[in-house]
């Protein structure tokens, strides 16, 4: 049994050992253990050095980071969640996104940034939201999320092996996920991965919903309703080539994002089911996303706010039964 | 003593008591699961909201961070309307929008309950900026803690208050510890007084376990501000007693440390200094147990937001 917290640790772990140009910084990743208590105990094991705190600095040390990266380390910035990401938005995209392109392909920014997305734990508003889509928006990142304890586990390693900026999402309500992972080593970072096959619509998730959507797969399938469910697993670039064959296999497609649905990530995992399978649909592709408000605090309201298991079976009856 | 002072004292001592016993009350409502999401608690800190607050006007107005219950009641906002927030209820001062990182009262010039460390300095400055425009001198009390001084928007925003001479009190709470980063592994320099200085602001290192060393240096900067003179600083030496949220196990801390900080409690300060009877120190308990109690039942009671507004409150409504 592991969590994926400790998958995530272990993934660390892993990294600093193979290679000595590997190091962790972020804040509290050090004295506290981490915010999430992901790297809880590495400071002991690796030293101030390489498992090194930083001030409340968002944009000079993920800056910091790059150019570290550009130096020939490879840093793993961690930040404690999207929401502060922003302070680091300029960094990111005006540096890390676009150095390799704007030096006519000279300097690579070959750095991991990790960060928690997600609602799901009463945070309200400035702690909660599931930006990751934005960042699949900008080209020169390589977005990955994690849905399962192998992918906690085994994304790292291929995330730092790659040339350019990777930016790894963990699902704050996935750290106490428990179970035995399927493998213990690297994944493929460049695949969807179908986790659950059918044949009557593709559910297309990823991260945080993959287990809503595998809930509401399950009771589709004592309706006799046989989903396949698919997790991106990457954000950009995009797999479209498994959820493109998939539909073309079930003719029916419904998105499940937490993200807000305007100008959303699901916006283009539809857009490029319309593009390229049109004519093998049998529904209108629909989507489950996140009701359009900063999200809230009370229970009630932030569990209205989320797609849940009951809204995307929901959708998929609408798509199989027509609107009945 | 005069009577205009002994009342002074008491009501600073009824607030810092209120302010301890509501966060008492809050931890215990977060173990039973009354309150949710992240809890900041103020215990050891009670004599900074008390004496910088019990300087300013209705008319001044107040920024601050997740870490505001204090702020807020000794702003005025009713106990039962922050302690319903944070049940998530239709009658909490945010609707149970926000919960207990994000207090707002716009009529009570309060303006929350920023959770992104450094977020409302910014705001604070635009507040004061329109206040000048105005011609209005009031004072913007910003409050945040010492990890904010790392941020970027920090510097920029002590650059732009004193620049343009605008009428804010920075009111730096500085109790050592960003979460488990300890302030001498976070900044270079420490004097946080000294460095706000540089930008050409008058600063003060005030003992913030005091609570009349705090109301005095807030009366002689608030006195400078309102005179025109621009910004002041006030960097408050204090602690908390407390992990830095109900999430932490507080690991990073020396427990002779804590001690040490805890013989500095304000509000005993207090109580020996002003020599309360015991009965009298009784009453005063009795009146916030009461208040508390009161807060507590009508919270609980309190209605919550029908699941069809959820969408309310994104854009102005329509009226
Ligand atoms: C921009 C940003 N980065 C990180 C965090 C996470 N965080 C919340 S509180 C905190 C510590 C802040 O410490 P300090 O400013 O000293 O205030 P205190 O909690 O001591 O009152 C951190 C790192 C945040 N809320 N916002």
């Amino acid at each position: 049994m592991t969590t994926y917290r400790e998958a995530l640790r272990e993934g660390l772990r892993d990294a600093l050992r193979r290679d000595e140009r590997v190091f962790l910084m972020g804040e509290d990743v050090g004295a506290y253990g981490g915010c999430f208590g992901v790297s809880l105990g590495l400071l002991e094991e690796f030293g101030p050095d390489r498992i090194r705190d930083t001030p409340l600095s968002e944009s000079a040390f993920v800056g910091a980071g790059i150019g570290a990266a550009m130096a020939g380390l490879r840093p793993i910035v961690e930040i404690m969640t999207v929401n502060f990401s922003l302070l680091a938005l300029d960094q990111i995209l005006n540096n890390a996104a676009s150095l390799r392109h704007m030096s006519g392909g000279q300097l690579g920014v070959p750095l991991v940034i990790r960060m928690t997305t997600g609602a799901g734990r009463q945070l309200a508003a400035q702690h909660s939201h599931s930006l990751e889509g934005w960042y699949a928006h900008i080209p020169g990142l390589r977005i990955v999320a994690p849905a399962t304890l192998a992918d906690a586990r085994g994304m790292l390693w291929p995330a730092l092996t790659d040339p350019d900026p990777v930016l790894l999402f963990e699902h704050g309500s996935l750290y106490n996920l428990a179970g035995e992972p399927e493998a213990d080593g690297p994944v493929d970072i460049d695949h969807a991965a179908i986790r659950r096959p059918g044949t009557d619509v593709t559910l297309v998730t990823y991260g945080g919903t993959l287990g809503k959507t595998l809930d509401a797969a399950e009771q589709l399938a004592a309706d006799g309703i046989s989903a396949e469910v698919i997790d991106l697993r990457t954000l950009r670039p995009l797999d479209d080539a498994t959820f493109i064959e998939s539909v073309r296999r079930t003719h029916r497609a419904v998105v499940v994002d937490e993200g807000w649905r305007s100008g959303s990530l699901s916006a283009e995992i539809s857009a490029r089911i319309t593009e390229q399978a049109f004519e093998d649909l049998d529904a209108p592709v629909d989507r489950v996303c996140s009701a359009e408000v900063p999200m809230p605090y009370a229970k009630h309201l932030e569990d209205a706010a989320l797609p849940q298991p009951a809204g995307i079976v929901a959708a998929v009856r609408k798509a199989v039964n027509g609107n009945g | 003593m005069t009577t205009a002072v002994v009342k002074q004292h008491t009501d600073l001592l009824r607030q810092m008591l209120r302010i301890r016993k509501f966060e008492e009350a809050c931890a215990e409502l977060y173990s039973a699961a009354e309150i949710r999401g992240f809890l900041h608690l103020y215990v050891g800190e009670e004599a900074i909201a008390a004496g910088v607050l019990s300087d300013l006007t209705a008319a001044d107005a107040v920024v601050t961070t997740y870490r505001e219950h204090g702020h807020a009641l000794a702003r005025g906002i009713p106990m039962e309307a922050v302690l319903a927030e944070m049940f998530g209820r239709t009658s909490g001062c945010s609707r149970g929008r926000g919960g207990s990182m994000h207090l707002f009262d716009a009529k009570r010039r309060f303006y929350g309950g920023n959770a992104i460390v450094g977020g409302g300095l910014p705001l604070a400055v635009g507040i004061a900026l329109a206040d000048r425009m105005r011609a209005d001198l009031h004072v913007t009390a910003c409050f945040f803690g010492d990890g904010a001084v790392a941020e970027g928007e920090f510097h920029e925003c002590m650059n732009l208050a004193a620049l343009w001479k605008l009428p804010v009190l920075f009111c730096c709470e500085n109790n050592l510890y960003a979460m488990g980063t300890a302030l001498a592994r976070a900044q270079a320099q420490t004097d946080l007084a000294l460095r706000a200085s540089s930008y050409g602001m008058p600063a003060w290192a005030v003992d913030g376990m005091d609570v009349l060393a705090v109301e005095e240096a807030t009366r002689r900067a608030v006195e400078t501000i309102r005179g025109g003179g621009g910004p002041g600083f006030l960097e408050l030496r204090t602690y908390r007693f407390r992990a830095h949220s109900m999430y932490d196990s507080d690991r990073y801390r020396d427990k002779a440390e804590i001690a040490r900080w805890k013989e500095r409690d304000p509000i005993e300060a207090m109580v020996r200094r002003m020599q309360l009877t015991d009965d009298a120190l009784k009453a005063l308990h009795r009146e916030v147990d009461d208040e508390i109690q009161r807060a507590v039942a009508a919270a609980a009671e309190g209605p919550l937001e029908p699941v069809e507004d959820l969408t309310r409150f994104v854009y102005a409504e329509k009226s």
